[in-house]
């Protein structure tokens, strides 16, 4: 049977109750008569053989690249860069798309004679993975040959003695990454492209960077000007990283890029129900649905939380390929919006989102506020192409408990984020003016940056500057479920309900708004016409 | 003449010491605290006034002596029975002569310095403390003419603020209130003048990073006094004053006074690290996380166990925390500030301060009277009562912060409610 595309639905009085997530649970809602729900286009086919179409991306290379094995030769050194822990959502069974991958370099980098192999877990700021994580992106027997060695590292954008300056851009950008990345004789980049923001010239020019370099496209005037920045043509952030990709180029580092996409099969058998439309539930569809909820309402936080994150996703790799960065990402641009585009007419006067328990940001982790903000106005809100899902002064709703929690070692300047920066403003350019420097260089938080596994100091900026262009664009942002006090202190509108909400919104948008109800995950990208 | 007296009852004082555990100020019903009919005291010398109480406030002194609480030091300088109430805005009852040495007529509003030094006892020649000027240090508060008493509304010859039959005070102890300065504004002079003088008696220096622990009464002042202080050049300013307070209203005031950042108590410490620009380490198992560096000064206006751990918890090595908030007989972790070498000093009352040339001296009252107009210190004062609704007024003022208040105070001029 051929999968079926996304696809936009209409309630009328026969639609059933609309599944919104709710943090770790969800909820079913009924939505008003005339409001649209859009539903992710169905799992693209598997590769039935992974290990070969590797094999074959590394063998037949797009754009001006050698095939890998030609560029490879005894003496030289070679540096493996890979996507961190906050790809794929949720992180996938075993084995790993980046395990697949890596085995399939080393043992052409074994062919060939290279011993001069080292390992880097691309972090830019994110906090450094645990062995077990490793363990699981990279399989054990990768790790196992590296990690003892000492040649399994993560990226260290703190480590002055292991970055190097390659210059600025024509607009003044410092470029500023690995060293050992950028001194070898070949970085082999290994992407997961889960969003069409993933992936070309930002793998190794975020993913490999400093602070001083990643300051000039993390920052509130390039988030606002990006639009979005799941668009690359339009998004000024990857502009950016473009410019300094080119510069890394010109500067002799020679990359060989590998990227791969993944379908949206987001959940396990005994979650399948939720990527599934709701007048298509079986019985046992609404059998788990209700027992999962009655379950989980009368389940600790902290329980559920164990519970979700333990999931793995049954994520399939729909497409690899290899070469120079930006022929390899024209493609995987391309294939990605083969498995997440939908056509949609028209934008909306309230756009509503029900948020998951898991964002790129808390994997094993708490989905703290700041991070309930990030994904929903950051991401959720950004998964669009041509104009935004919600027009122009719209309202979004958004729904999850929205908990004033934080994880003390992920996240320790998230929590001085909430407590003294937020209480002051939650606008991103004063932030960025007044704060962000004092945290970005904050010895604390660079020290557990560096020896914890806690995210860099000017982590909290970031995700809030994700929200810079939400946040200009939208004349109300509504919290349904939340915990009052931390929507307030996000700056949005705390409501109970979603009938609730709606009239809260009436304030801004009238009586008789339209509504579009974004049905992610599984994720999809909107094509706003 | 209602007046409201407190009595050397140990049963009443016990039974308020078992009640308040509920809650500060919740045991005044059933301790040595009534509302009696009672004449003015007599003038005990020459040189004493009557002053007729208008507003008089209900301090977290107070307090610990209502609800049993307040430490058994005082005992042999304070004479039962007495009549509460040492910040006092009031009117003068007959001519008299201010602090400064100028003449005030019947009917001048004053403010009631309270401490009862070698002045106010007639006794020549002071102590080494009043001669210097610091009242506050007066080494002679139990003799002389009078009886017993650190300060006005703990002394039994003195009478206190709160009574309509008035009280006397020495005319060491009368400050005219400037016509520009409302009541609400006064009756918080005497607070202010501690505030005023545990600021300039803290070691701040330019560009330091001050901590304030407690965002009540006294907290707040402390954060007013320092705003308005440094940014008239009379005491360096700091770059950074962080205040410790519970509760929304407070540090919404906190912030109005001028500091830096006011965040929940629980939070001060983390906002310390920061601003210091330290590391910080420990923490687990319930043990405190100690900082590689920390505030240059502490100001404590709280007192208790807790607030003087943190407190210790979050000054640096060398720095000073400096006691403004009563404390009483606590049990503490000394171990930090041995090790640190950390100052612990006592912050209390006023005298006089450091003045424009080497040798000068200004009263503290003097400054404190310019912070109030400067910061309208009166918006602190969140309800008055009348006596006959002590209980009210006492139970309001032991949960002011949880009740959205600040400073309560009795409004003599009222009568009974309806």
């Amino acid at each position: 049977m051929s999968r079926r595309p996304g696809f936009v639905l209409e309630v009328d009085t026969s639609t059933p109750p609309t599944l919104f997530w709710n943090g770790e649970g969800f909820t079913l809602e009924t939505l008003p008569v005339g409001s649209r729900v859009i539903y992710a286009p169905e799992p693209v086919k598997a590769i039935d053989d992974p290990y070969g179409a590797i094999r074959h991306a590394l063998l037949h290379p797009v754009g001006d690249r050698d095939p890998l094995p030609a560029l490879l030769r005894p003496g030289m050194k070679l540096t493996i860069c890979f996507d961190d822990v906050s790809l794929p959502l949720p992180p996938m069974e075993a084995p790993d798309i980046r395990q697949m991958v890596i085995e399939t370099v080393l043992d052409m980098a074994a062919e060939a004679g290279v011993d001069d192999v080292v390992l880097v877990a691309a972090l830019a700021l994110h906090r450094r993975m645990t062995e077990e994580e490793l363990r699981h992106a990279l399989g054990n027997r990768v790790y196992d040959a590296f990690a003892p060695h000492g040649l399994l590292t993560q990226h260290d954008a703190e480590d002055p003695d292991n970055l190097v300056h390659l210059g600025q851009t024509d607009q003044g950008e410092d470029v500023e990454i690995n060293k050992r990345a950028a001194t070898s004789d070949l970085l082999v980049y290994v992407n997961i492209n889960l969003v069409s923001m993933d992936g070309g010239h930002k793998s190794v020019a975020t993913g490999l960077a400093s602070y001083r370099s990643l300051r000039h496209h993390h920052n509130p005037q390039t988030m606002r000007h990006s639009k979005s920045f799941m668009d690359q043509p339009a998004s000024e952030l990857h502009s950016s990283n473009w410019r300094m990709g080119r510069l890394i180029a010109e500067s002799g580092v020679k990359i060989f890029q590998i990227e791969t996409t993944l379908n949206n099969d987001t959940f396990p058998s005994n979650f399948k129900f939720l990527q599934k439309r709701e007048w298509e539930w079986s019985l046992r569809d609404r059998a788990t649905f209700a027992a999962t909820s009655t379950a989980l309402s009368k389940t600790p936080p902290r329980i559920a939380r164990q519970i979700f994150q333990s999931i793995k996703s049954p994520h399939a790799l729909t497409s690899v390929q290899a070469g120079e960065v930006e022929a390899v990402h024209a493609l995987t641009t391309a294939n990605v919006w083969a498995q997440q585009g939908v056509d949609v007419e028209g934008q909306t006067d309230i756009l509503t989102m029900g948020l998951p328990y898991i964002c790129p940001y808390n994997v094993n982790s708490i989905m703290n506020p700041i991070l309930v903000a990030c994904l929903g106005l950051g991401y959720f809100f950004n998964m669009y192409r041509g104009k935004p899902l919600v027009r122009e002064g719209g309202v979004v709703i958004m729904r999850h408990p929205t908990r004033p929690e934080f994880h003390p070692g992920h996240h320790p300047s998230y929590i001085d984020f909430y407590e003294q920066v937020l209480t002051q403003t939650i606008d991103p350019v004063q932030m960025h003016k007044e704060f962000e420097e004092s945290f970005a260089t904050d010895p604390w938080y660079v020290h557990l940056y560096r020896t914890g596994h806690a995210y860099h100091g000017v982590h909290p900026f970031y995700m809030w500057y994700w929200c810079a262009h939400a946040l200009a664009h939208v004349g109300r942002v509504i919290v349904v479920g939340g915990d009052a006090k931390a929507v307030r202190r996000l700056g949005f509108s705390p409501a109970s309900s979603m009938n609730d909400a709606l009239e809260i919104a009436s304030d801004v948008v009238g009586p008789s708004p339209t509504l579009t109800h974004v049905h992610n995950p599984p994720i999809f990208m909107a094509d706003v016409h | 003449m209602s007046t409201l007296l407190f009595e050397r009852s140990l049963p009443r004082f016990a039974a308020a010491r078992v009640v308040s555990t509920l809650g500060s100020g919740r045991g005044v019903g059933v301790g040595p605290l009534r509302l009696v009919e009672r004449d003015a005291p007599a003038v005990p010398a020459e040189g004493w006034a009557h002053v007729e109480p208008t507003l008089s406030g209900i301090c977290g002194s107070d307090l610990a002596t209502l609800d049993g609480r307040s430490s058994r030091y005082f005992e042999d300088i304070v004479s039962f029975p007495f009549v509460p109430g040492h910040e006092v805005v009031g009117t003068l009852a007959e001519d008299a002569v201010g602090a400064d040495g100028s003449g005030l007529a019947a009917g001048s509003r004053v403010v009631l310095q309270p401490v009862l030094g070698c002045a106010a006892r007639g006794i020549e020649p002071p102590c080494p403390a009043c001669q210097a000027g610091n009242v506050g240090n007066c080494g002679n508060l139990a003799f002389g003419h009078i009886r017993p008493g650190l300060q006005t509304g703990f002394c039994a010859d003195t009478g206190g603020g709160w009574s309509t039959s008035g009280l006397v005070a020495h005319s060491s102890q009368l400050y005219a209130v400037p016509d520009h300065l409302g009541d609400s504004d006064a009756v918080t002079v005497e607070p202010v003048a501690c505030a005023v003088h545990a600021v300039l008696g803290a070691p701040i220096a330019a560009g330091d990073v001050v901590a304030v622990v407690g965002a009540g009464t006294l907290g707040l002042l402390v954060t007013a006094a320092l705003g308005h202080l440094a940014s008239i050049g009379r005491c360096p300013a700091p770059s950074v004053v962080l205040v410790g307070a519970r509760y929304a209203h407070q540090q919404r005031l906190a912030r109005a006074f001028g500091c830096t950042e006011a965040l929940p108590d629980d939070q001060l410490a983390r906002a310390v690290r920061r601003h210091s620009r330290s590391l910080s380490y420990g923490g687990a198992s319930g043990t405190t996380a100690t900082l590689s560096g920390g505030a240059d000064v502490v100001i404590d206006c709280v007192g208790s166990p807790e607030s003087i751990a943190q407190s210790l918890a979050m000054v640096r090595p060398r720095g000073t925390v400096s006691l403004v908030g009563m404390p009483g007989k606590v049990t503490v972790d000394l171990a930090p500030l041995w090790h640190r070498e950390v100052r612990l000093a006592g912050a209390y009352a006023y005298g006089t301060e450091p003045g424009a040339g080497p040798d000068d001296r200004v009263p503290t009252f003097a400054l404190a009277f310019e912070v109030a107009a400067a910061q309208r210190t009166g918006q602190l004062v969140s309800a008055t009562y009348p006596l006959t609704r002590f209980e009210d007024a006492v139970a309001h003022a032991g949960a002011a912060g949880r009740r959205g208040a600040v400073k309560i105070a009795f409004d003599v001029r009222k009568g009974p409610a309806s």
